[in-house]
């Protein structure tokens, strides 16, 4: 079933133009030889996912898919709606894309009202990667991803409240004020941060996932199957970790999948200018793993690719590198002034919109009403607004918290000149800066 | 006297321990706070450990001082790199969640056989040989001491943590906080560091001077089989991250060492011989030269009292105090370089807490600012050596410094 799927899915994508890839013609710097001869081999191919040792990558040859999907596809909608999604699953994809968009249009909002500070990364545009794959999960799952983690943690299950809270530096933020935007965690939700430095949470995943594998075959429990996902961005592709990691998991085939959200940019470096071989699925099949290339501004596109790379690692098969190529509405942060992307770019990008494509295809499948959206978004808006009131509502951390979580064991603190441990001692905890 | 030692490597004491009474102390495992206020240690848990902490062990053994021969008798010799294997094994055979991860761990047995034959007992996976990626292994334990494991990660050489300074600074010291409290790293980092044997200057490296302001890390360092074992064991059933260090010249060194089992407290430091006259606060390769300058100390008069601080984050202030109080002078004799190492923090920590008692400025004696050369001459220079330590006390109880 594996081997056809993807091709056969392709075929009813939302909307033609999206899998030729042809936009990426203007995505850079055309100085790269050849450039405009790679783009379409870059996007348009649809590389399967097998179990086996190296994908077809290999082959140079276009997928047959390119061709089915040049010429638009009207297909009954009950036809189609049964093959991709039903209605339920699809209107949970749209509220979880909605949830993803409006919080961050709010966290933007926020931002400039000063209730929010210091550095926050914003994920607008690029839902349909976090709704695609973690929509795909099941509770125990893990993830990982870096300082553009709102929406993934949304998209696991965090609670708006939390997040918002964290964001605003209150004591009820899901790590308690103490993380802010770039480290969110939850240890319910199973989300293992946030990290500020790009590559770092890679082999944090790594470990998850070796967890699970050895949990199975040396606790010998059966009953754990957590596949963890590592989500990170182009810029991470040239930064050692993430070939190193690649290698261990192929090597011990850990139920990981890495997610590579490609949005072309890292601050203001573009992927082109960056990176010898642009094309980042490629680089799977040297380590042994398959490499997937997906449009990541088509959610079910990505949640087809996503099931097929869970299905993979839980079943023992060992890890996927996917691609998701997406773009970020907004600056790196909200304090990028992006000035060097061009119009012609955002443009081609905004016109893809994975919500309003979503939006579409729902309405044309006769999936949904515009109704049922509305209520969706009106939904949305309020746990939104709901969350930045019980934000501003919560209390800002005590000084009796500095010292709390430094250490799980806080003899690590060590045993003061009265032969107690410092821990021991009240005025402590009341976190002066003289320990 | 002291036992004829196998292999041991110049100036390095051996010694006879008779069982210590401090061996037994245990520190029980908290309940962890997941995320509420720091819990109040029982007043039991304090006294107790100030009981065993002033039942000093038996001092090194002077010229005259009797070995208690019917103790001699109990307990096992064993090397350093053995008795650090068997707190480990002991560890895992105890608790399934624990494991090994580094190069040439599994297979190889270990560069300095601290995991030998571990990977026939309990497997490849428990004792995991991974490719040559420090920053990426050690994320990787760290990421599975997260989620549940036990890891204990080694760097063949200290020095090459420096290449996973990002996830022991991030991850390992950081992450419980950043949290909020929610994950902890219940990881211990282990390896050789500090100079040897004309290694030349990147395998000399004394990374207990660069870990140490990671916030939220622990740190010990061993010195002896017997510390090393105790110290291995509870460094793995701490939850806290703990980077345990090891001495590249000090694997070979034997000692008797209980049968029973025994836990050492990672916070204390250990009281290796009483005295009056001054303190020397010291730990790793530099206790042994302190004991060897202690013997000729001693011959001229001298009464020094000599503390393995063991624990170099945090500082034992209770012992350390005590200690100032009694003697009003103090000498660090320590591996690191001059420049921001434990000694300089230790001096920094003395000051602040114990300069009523201090009839002088606290002293330190240090390494050289300089990559340790390979020359056997000019590596000689960069370390403190026991001559200067001698030089050093009879300054300091003259009053000449």
């Amino acid at each position: 079933m594996a081997a056809s799927s993807l091709a056969s899915r392709a075929v009813a994508s939302l909307s033609p133009s999206i899998s030729t890839g042809a936009s990426r013609d203007d995505a850079g710097s055309s100085s790269v030889v050849g450039f405009h001869k790679r783009s379409s081999a870059f996007t348009g191919r649809r590389v399967r996912i097998s179990s086996g040792h190296g994908s077809s990558a290999a082959h140079g040859r276009r997928s047959c898919v390119v061709a089915a999907t040049a010429a638009p596809v009207k297909e009954s909608p009950l036809k189609i709606a049964d093959a991709l999604v039903t209605r339920e699953e699809g209107l949970e994809l749209y509220e979880d894309m909605i949830l993803g968009r409006c919080f961050e249009d709010m966290c933007a909002q926020m931002y400039y009202r000063s209730k929010m500070f210091g550095f926050v990364h914003l994920y607008n545009g690029q839902e349909a990667v976090s709704t695609g794959f973690i929509k795909s999960l099941k509770k125990d799952d893990y993830i990982c991803s870096t300082y553009r983690d709102h929406v993934h943690a949304l998209s696991k299950g965090v609670p708006a409240r939390q997040v918002m809270s964290e964001l605003f530096g209150k004591a009820t933020g899901c790590c308690r004020g103490q993380g802010g935007s770039m480290h969110m965690f939850s240890k319910e939700h199973r989300l293992l941060g946030g990290f500020a430095f790009i590559g770092e949470g890679i082999p944090v995943a790594t470990g998850a996932a070796f967890n699970t594998k050895y949990s199975r075959e040396v606790l010998k429990d059966l009953s754990v199957d957590a596949v963890t996902l590592a989500f990170f961005g182009d810029g991470t592709c040239n930064n050692g970790q993430f070939f190193e990691c690649l290698n261990m998991a192929a090597l011990w085939k850990l139920p990981i999948v890495y997610v590579v959200e490609n949005n072309l940019w890292a601050i203001g470096m573009d992927h082109f200018r960056a990176t010898s071989v642009p094309e980042i699925w490629k680089k799977g099949e040297a380590f042994g793993m398959p490499g997937v290339h997906v449009d990541g501004m088509d959610v079910l596109k990505v949640r087809e690719v996503a099931k097929e790379a869970i299905a993979r690692a839980r079943r023992g098969d060992g890890p996927t590198l996917v691609e998701c190529e997406t773009y970020r509405y907004r600056g790196h942060s909200l304090a990028d002034p992006d000035e060097l992307r061009k119009p012609e770019q955002k443009n081609k990008y905004a016109v893809r919109d994975p919500i309003a494509a979503f939006k579409k295809y729902l309405l044309e499948n006769g999936l949904a009403s515009e109704a049922d959206l509305k209520t969706i978004e009106k939904k949305i808006d309020e746990i939104v607004e709901d969350a930045v009131e019980f934000a501003d509502a919560s209390p800002l951390p005590p000084r009796s918290q500095l010292l709390e979580n430094v250490f799980a064991d806080p003899r690590g603190f060590g045993i003061g000149p009265d032969g107690k441990y410092r821990c021991e001692d009240p005025a402590f905890t009341a976190g002066t800066a003289e320990v | 006297m002291a036992a004829a030692g196998a292999a041991l490597a110049p100036g390095i004491e051996n010694r006879l321990l008779s069982p210590p009474n401090a061996g037994r102390i245990r520190c029980s495992s908290s309940a962890v706070p997941a995320r509420g206020a720091l819990v109040v240690r029982g007043a039991a848990l304090s006294e107790e450990s100030r009981k065993n902490r002033s039942s000093a062990l038996k001092a090194v053994a002077v010229k005259g001082e009797a070995p208690n021969l019917t103790t001699a008798k109990s307990g096992h010799e064993i090397l350093l790199f053995d008795a650090l294997r068997e707190g480990l094994e002991e560890e895992m055979a105890r608790d399934p969640t624990v494991c090994v991860i580094g190069e040439d761990v599994g297979h190889y047995g270990g560069s300095y056989k601290v995991t030998k034959g571990l990977a026939e007992k309990f497997g490849d996976l428990r004792v995991l040989d991974t490719p040559i990626c420090e920053n990426s292994f050690t994320g990787m334990g760290i990421g599975a001491a997260m989620t549940g494991l036990r890891t204990v990660v080694e760097g063949m050489n200290m020095g090459f943590l420096l290449l996973a300074y990002n996830q022991i600074s991030n991850n390992a010291g950081m992450l419980h906080y950043t949290s909020g409290g929610q994950f902890k790293i219940p990881i211990v980092i282990r390896g050789p560091g500090g100079v040897g044997k004309q290694l030349g200057a990147e395998h000399s490296q004394r990374l207990e001077s660069y870990f140490q302001s990671v916030p939220g890390l622990q740190m010990v360092a061993c010195s002896t089989p017997y510390n090393a074992k105790g110290l291995m064991k509870a460094a793995i059933r701490s939850d806290n991250p703990v980077i345990l260090y090891e001495h590249v010249l000090l694997y070979n060194l034997k000692e008797r060492i209980p049968d029973e089992e025994y836990v050492l407290c990672l916070e204390e430091a250990e009281l290796v011989r009483p005295g009056k006259d001054v303190t020397i606060l010291t730990y790793s390769r530099m206790r042994h030269f302190v004991l060897q300058a202690a013997k000729t100390l001693v011959e001229r008069g001298y009464d020094p009292e000599i503390i393995d601080i063991r624990s170099l984050k945090p500082f034992d202030l209770f012992t350390i105090g005590n200690s100032i109080k009694k003697t009003h002078k103090v000498l660090i004799v320590e591996e690191c370089m001059r420049t921001g190492g434990i000694g300089a923090s230790l001096r920094a920590a003395i000051v602040d807490n114990f300069w009523d008692f201090l009839d002088g400025r606290p002293e330190c004696l240090s390494s050289q600012d300089v990559p340790t050369p390979y020359a056997a001459t000019l590596e000689d220079a960069t370390v403190v050596q026991p001559a200067q330590i001698v030089v050093k006390v009879e300054q300091m109880c003259q009053g000449l410094v």
